[in-house]
């Protein structure tokens, strides 16, 4: 409308000097009013939205504990070679800085950063600690070696060597299952130790899972709702839009109610004699597929419904009329209109599915958790924030790829339309 | 698809497999939300079928002084609290973004819409760290302003399509006969894009009340919101006491729904008018 506006205007600003300057100025008035009119959300959302979560997600990279705690330490053995054991100086700098962590929590942050390289170092902190002498008449590094023989040894220099730097791929590679050799490059961490790449398979299934049944139950019905008369499908849409403005915890509660053993599923299959023991029918896959498509089905109906509804029945007729088969009409002529719909459908459910938490952690076993849940549990269990960070940051990363996507299946849909 | 007196035999086949699997779709959708509601009225102590018989003990145990009392307290002081917050600043940015083009336009908009997108854990953390940090954890405030945040993109969107339909000559007409802006903005703009606006609202509030990844990080028992004591006592014991309170937030959605519908109407019938 603005532009227009300033299209309209070269006629008569050639003929009055000044007003296509006064014309500039309004135009530009009214930019900075919409920006001021815009800028307190944003503000307010980079504070308490935008720097929240890159905070977080630097945590993945985050390796600042040693540094801070050992600064000097630090510094001096990112010049350490690593063949032998390091300089006196490198000693009585530690010795300095490992007495001086007892003060302000230092301690525990490295010795919590130090168990990722080796669960035994916070011990080995704590006991050199309860050794170490004010001053000493030996040089510290005999001092050290004296009070441990592990101080002996390059391997747990090179682990605080590991932990020096300010930051690290570590958690990021681990979240990936992949960890850094003793020469430095990336490989597979072993068979059996590998959880993280699981996790992410099993999220990518339980999604595709929940949207493809999403899809296969909400298109039948968004068709239906479609062509139905107004009246009629009003009334039913009722049935998709109560649900959807249930809480979902309701809805959970519903699921256990109705899938437990002693369950209402269970005690009609029994009744009608198809079952003869109770089927585990929750706190397994079983019932977190249940309850996500119950959760995300109307995700998927009502972007269905609204590209359906616009679909004029004319062409399918045109087509039956011209001979084919109702069914053929219906898959050639039909389906392939509804196509920005499911895409839109689809990729909402599955953005929404992947980052599911509260349903698995209810109705799920413990096989059934998927990304989400070991960042809550990172974060809030074991206080490993650098692998919470690290899955978050790839979980992030997927959907707002996935969310790119959408939009621009989304814009091109309004560019179809109009 | 509609049944035609010269339909074939299939065609009456495939039209009434398709009739009942919509059907069957119809149940799968409202089944959870009906087997609750008479479990509420059980007076036994487990959530199961046959009912033992009909009490309303459960009632008065949710609405006696206790946990679930305290919780739906808090609930009923933070989620009005986060509504309009997410409303004033949503409705704000939204007249904003319509009234002209600046540079970045569309990059502010993915970000005003970011909050739904972003998977909830991630926030939850990410405000976990940093509430702590400035010491808004377990604090009213620092849950108002997660679920505001959370609120604010359907507020956004919302009067945001409103005002897609909304005529701007109005604005240059009241304008021109000299009134102020905001007067304009409050005689004119705000009376046609109220629908909008509490629409808008009406999400932000309903997120809020179904609010639990985020509180569960950022509250202490004591904000302790009716999600999270839904999320425990489904965990931990789960009684009738949940279907109760699950029947009163059932009813609570059929008036969303239905104060949903006449917003619906009255904007639809406010672009006819026109």
């Amino acid at each position: 409308m603005t532009s227009a506006l300033a299209m309209s205007q070269p006629a008569i600003s050639e003929k009055v000097p000044g007003l296509k300057a006064q014309l500039r100025r309004a135009e530009r008035l009214r930019k900075l009013k919409a920006i001021a009119l815009v800028a307190p959300l944003a503000i307010f959302l980079v504070i308490a939205f935008v720097i929240p979560i890159s905070n977080m997600l630097w945590r993945s990279v985050d390796n600042s504990e040693v540094m801070q705690v050992m600064p000097e330490t630090a510094r001096l053995l990112t010049e350490w070679d690593g063949k032998d054991l390091p300089s006196e100086a490198v000693f009585s700098v530690f010795a300095q800085e490992l007495r001086d962590s007892r003060t302000g929590g230092g301690l525990g942050r490295i010795g919590r950063r130090l168990n990722y390289e080796d669960p035994t170092f916070r011990t080995l902190l704590t006991q050199t600690l309860r050794t170490l002498p004010a001053t000493t008449e030996k040089t510290w590094s005999e001092t050290l070696q004296s009070i441990h023989p592990r101080w002996s040894e390059t391997d747990t220099w090179l682990a605080l060597q590991r932990a020096a730097p300010a930051t690290t791929d570590r958690y990021l590679l681990a979240a990936l299952d992949l960890q850094r050799g003793s020469d430095g490059s990336i490989e597979r961490i072993d068979e059996n130790q590998r959880v993280y790449q699981q996790v992410f398979v099993r999220t990518l299934v339980i999604a595709g899972g929940v949207t493809l049944i999403c899809l296969l139950m909400g298109f039948p019905l968004a068709y239906l709702l479609a062509t139905l008369p107004t009246s009629q499908s009003n009334l039913l849409m009722i049935f998709v839009l109560l649900p959807f403005w249930t809480s979902l915890l309701v809805r959970t509660a519903a699921w256990i109610v109705l899938l437990q053993s002693g369950g209402l599923v269970n005690t009609t299959l029994m009744t009608l004699g198809l079952i003869e023991s109770p089927l585990q029918l929750v706190f397994n896959r079983i019932g977190v597929f249940f309850a996500m498509v119950h959760i995300l089905l109307p995700f998927m109906i009502l972007p269905l419904y609204s590209v359906m509804k616009g679909i004029s029945p004319v062409y399918q007729r045109a087509a039956t009329s011209l001979g084919a088969h109702p069914f053929a009409a219906f898959w050639q002529i039909y389906v392939p209109q509804t196509l920005s719909g499911v895409a839109a459908g689809t990729i909402l459910v599955f953005i929404m599915a992947i980052g599911y938490y509260i349903t698995p952690a209810l109705v799920g076993g413990p096989s059934d958790q998927m990304v989400s849940y070991f960042v809550a549990y990172y974060t809030n269990t074991t206080n490993n924030w650098g692998m919470a960070a690290a899955l978050g940051t790839f979980l992030l990363i997927a959907t707002l790829l996935l969310y790119l996507v959408y939009h621009k299946l989304v814009n091109q849909k309004q560019l179809i339309r109009n | 698809m509609s049944l035609q007196p010269y339909s074939s035999p299939i065609e009456r086949i495939w039209y009434w497999t398709f009739r009942g699997f919509c059907a069957l779709v119809l149940l799968f959708l409202m089944i959870p939300v009906l087997v609750i509601i008479p479990l509420s009225f059980s007076s036994g102590s487990f959530l199961t079928y046959p009912l033992p018989g009909f009490s309303l003990h459960w009632y008065k145990t949710i609405f006696s002084a206790g946990p679930w009392l305290d919780s739906l307290k808090n609930s009923l002081i933070v989620a009005p609290l986060a509504t309009l917050l997410a409303m004033a600043f949503g409705t704000l940015a939204a007249v904003g973004l319509n009234k002209a083009d600046f540079p970045g336009k569309s990059f502010i908009l993915a970000l005003l819409i970011s909050p739904m997108i972003v998977p909830l854990v991630i926030v939850a953390v990410g405000m976990y760290f940093f509430f702590a940090q400035i010491g808004l954890l377990n604090s009213y405030a620092g849950l108002v302003l997660a679920h505001a945040v959370l609120g604010v993109p359907f507020v956004v969107i919302t009067v945001n399509a409103t005002l897609q339909g909304f005529d701007y000559n109005q604005v240059r007409a009241g304008a021109s006969l000299g009134a102020h802006p905001l007067r304009v903005f409050f005689t004119i703009v705000l009376p046609q894009i109220i629908p909008g606006v509490a629409s808008g609202g009406l999400f932000a509030f309903a997120t809020s009340f179904d609010e639990v990844v985020v509180a569960l990080f950022i509250a202490s028992p004591t904000e302790r919101t009716l999600p999270m004591q839904m999320f425990s006592g489904i965990r931990e014991n789960i009684s009738p006491a949940i279907a109760a309170m699950a029947t009163i937030m059932i009813l609570l959605s059929v008036l969303l729904l239905l104060v949903m519908e006449m917003l619906r109407r009255r904007s639809e019938k406010m672009r006819i008018n026109r």
